[in-house]
């Protein structure tokens, strides 16, 4: 291999002018101060932000083109490595597409779980970004609260779908298995210890000087930009804007939840952690409501054309064997079509575009991943500010390398 | 399924819009594009580009498909715009004017099936790396081919 081996930087910004002052600063792509895999081309002039370039991509791995060659089912794990914060908001957003485009109608009790464990994961997600945001300003002990918080989440998890980060549990038409014994209980404990904890947030950074001075009117996006720039979720609702897909058109069992849609003032830095901070307390609400109103029943729905027969009769029965044979090698058949169907993910609109042409394989995935649609409103966010704020801007966006780079 | 908003984008852009899934599809030729979208916005009050992909339909002409789909922060309506452009012309007109999401997303289409945005004056890679050959979601890009920055040591 003799060919020159392309430099990403190569192509970046070219100083605007010839003044000495300006001068270009690299950050990134593996960089301690930024969680993710991301590269950040700046103009300075002195620390002030005149330029930014953000460049992602390093962590893509073709999860479209890949699609392509699996099975409707077997593409699940691939979907859960988007955002691996909160892989089961992926996994829902995905078989709920599938779901729409073959017609099907989940069963209450999944309808329930699944969202119960949609907003468990949505903690988990908001508590990381919450943690990294502060261990970037250097709340040490912030960061570890929330860290253990997190963890008590993913073991839990763990329980239920038998991994801590990466889950698969989505199924189309169901869920791979129901809730163990004693799972609500130890629900209900950790619940409690999201309260202490988060409360101990609150105590050390709400009205913390550094944390403002650092937060506040920092990375300021107004309604009409965030409008502009297609940005979705807890950014956008930072602005001032309600939107919500989870209260605007409710999907799952949204629709008899009781909660609200929390909203920031000025957008800024410190806007998008109340919002996030707040956003957290109602999906702890809303947990709470969907373990009183969880439906006993089965969590399959009882469709040959994407469940599996149980196992003993795949053991004894051959029109079962073959059943299971064929949803195995050749897939469940998805009738012809296209659908775009949507979730609120943790960071945003989570949005599954498939295209289907009868096969047991997809002819076309595609994702629209908040992350890689709030890269592109980052720059202006950091333009004009300081170089040191790029950091905490950048990890107040919440940006998920798997899901942006995809 | 609001009806008189397909009759209303219908009679406003003089094309007949489809159902699919409960959102209303507007099929239009690449010409079209740049006032279509100016009417959805301003008349229908689509103020955001939620998402800009393509779909590579090998062996058909016009080979390729470009989707987009709008979101109204007012109504919550949404809109999918579809366009189909040849292999030996693929142009459709950036949006960048419009949105400024288009930016990125048209980017990364752009990247990915070779469709150009006349108008877009930043189409770098952005998800692949600078030096990369051909179109990977195409569907005539083989999924196996690797293209290497760094030569494989010989194990």
């Amino acid at each position: 291999m003799d060919k020159p081996i392309p430099n990403p930087v190569r192509s970046a910004l070219q100083p605007s002018s010839e003044d000495d002052s300006r001068v270009i600063v690299n950050i990134g792509p593996s960089h301690p101060a930024t969680h993710g895999t991301v590269q950040i081309i700046t103009e300075l002039d002195g620390e002030k932000v005149l330029r930014a370039d953000v460049h992602c991509g390093y962590l893509h791995r073709g999860f479209e083109k890949e699609c392509e060659a699996h099975t409707w089912h077997n593409l699940i794990p691939y979907v859960d490595r988007l955002n691996y914060c909160s892989a089961l908001i992926n996994d829902f957003a995905y078989c709920g597409a599938v779901e729409q485009m073959m017609g099907i109608e989940v069963t209450p009790r999944t309808r329930m779980l699944r969202t119960l464990l949609s907003e468990y994961s949505r903690i988990a997600d908001h508590v990381t970004c919450v943690a990294a945001g502060l261990m970037e300003l250097g709340a040490m002990t912030a960061f570890l609260y929330l860290m253990t918080l997190r963890d008590y989440i993913y073991e839990h998890l763990a329980d239920v779908t038998g991994a801590r980060v990466t889950y698969s549990y989505g199924r189309i038409g169901g869920l791979a298995r129901d809730l163990p014994e004693g799972w609500l209980k130890r629900l209900e404990e950790i619940l409690d210890e999201y309260e202490t904890y988060i409360g101990r947030i609150h105590g050390l950074v709400d009205r913390n000087r550094i944390f403002i001075d650092r937060m506040r009117h920092v990375g300021v996006l107004t309604p009409a930009q965030a409008i502009n720039y297609g940005v979705t979720g807890p950014m956008l609702r930072s602005t001032g804007l309600a939107r919500d897909i989870r209260k605007d058109t409710p999907y799952l069992a949204y629709a008899d939840l009781d909660f609200e849609v929390p909203t920031g003032i000025l957008g800024d830095n410190y806007d998008r952690y109340v919002v996030r901070m707040r956003e957290m307390d109602e999906s702890v609400h809303m947990i709470r409501q969907c373990v009183d109103l969880l439906p006993a029943g089965p969590i399959n729905v009882d469709d040959p054309r994407v469940s599996f027969p149980d196992k003993g009769l795949v053991y004894n029965e051959i029109e079962s064997l073959i059943n299971h044979f064929k949803l195995v090698i050749d897939g469940p058949r998805v009738p012809a079509g296209e659908t775009y169907y949507s979730q609120e993910g943790a960071n945003g609109e989570l949005g599954f575009y498939i295209v289907s042409t009868g096969e047991g394989m997809p002819y076309r995935v595609h994702c629209r991943a908040p992350s890689f649609i709030h890269m592109g409103v980052t720059h202006v966010m950091l333009e004009g500010g300081q170089l040191a704020d790029v950091v905490p801007t950048f990890g107040s966006v919440n940006m998920i390398g798997g899901e942006c780079d995809r | 399924m609001d009806a008189p908003l397909v009759e209303r984008i219908g009679s406003s852009l003089g094309v007949e819009v489809g159902v699919s899934h409960g959102m209303p599809v507007v099929q239009i030729a690449p010409g079209q594009l740049l006032d279509a979208v100016r009417v959805l916005r301003e008349q229908f009050g689509f103020d955001m580009l939620l998402d800009v992909t393509a779909v590579d339909w090998l062996g058909q002409e016009p080979r390729f498909e470009v989707v987009w789909h709008f979101f109204s922060a007012g109504t919550q309506a949404r809109v999918r715009v579809k366009v189909r452009v040849p292999e030996s012309e693929p142009v459709v007109a950036s949006l960048t004017s419009l949105y400024g999401s288009a930016a990125f997303m048209e980017r990364e289409c752009h990247e990915m099936y070779g469709v150009r945005f006349a108008g877009n004056a930043d189409l770098r890679p952005i998800l692949l790396y600078e030096g990369f050959v051909g179109h990977p979601l195409r569907k005539d890009y083989p999924k196996e081919r690797e293209q290497p920055l760094i030569p494989y040591r010989d194990a």
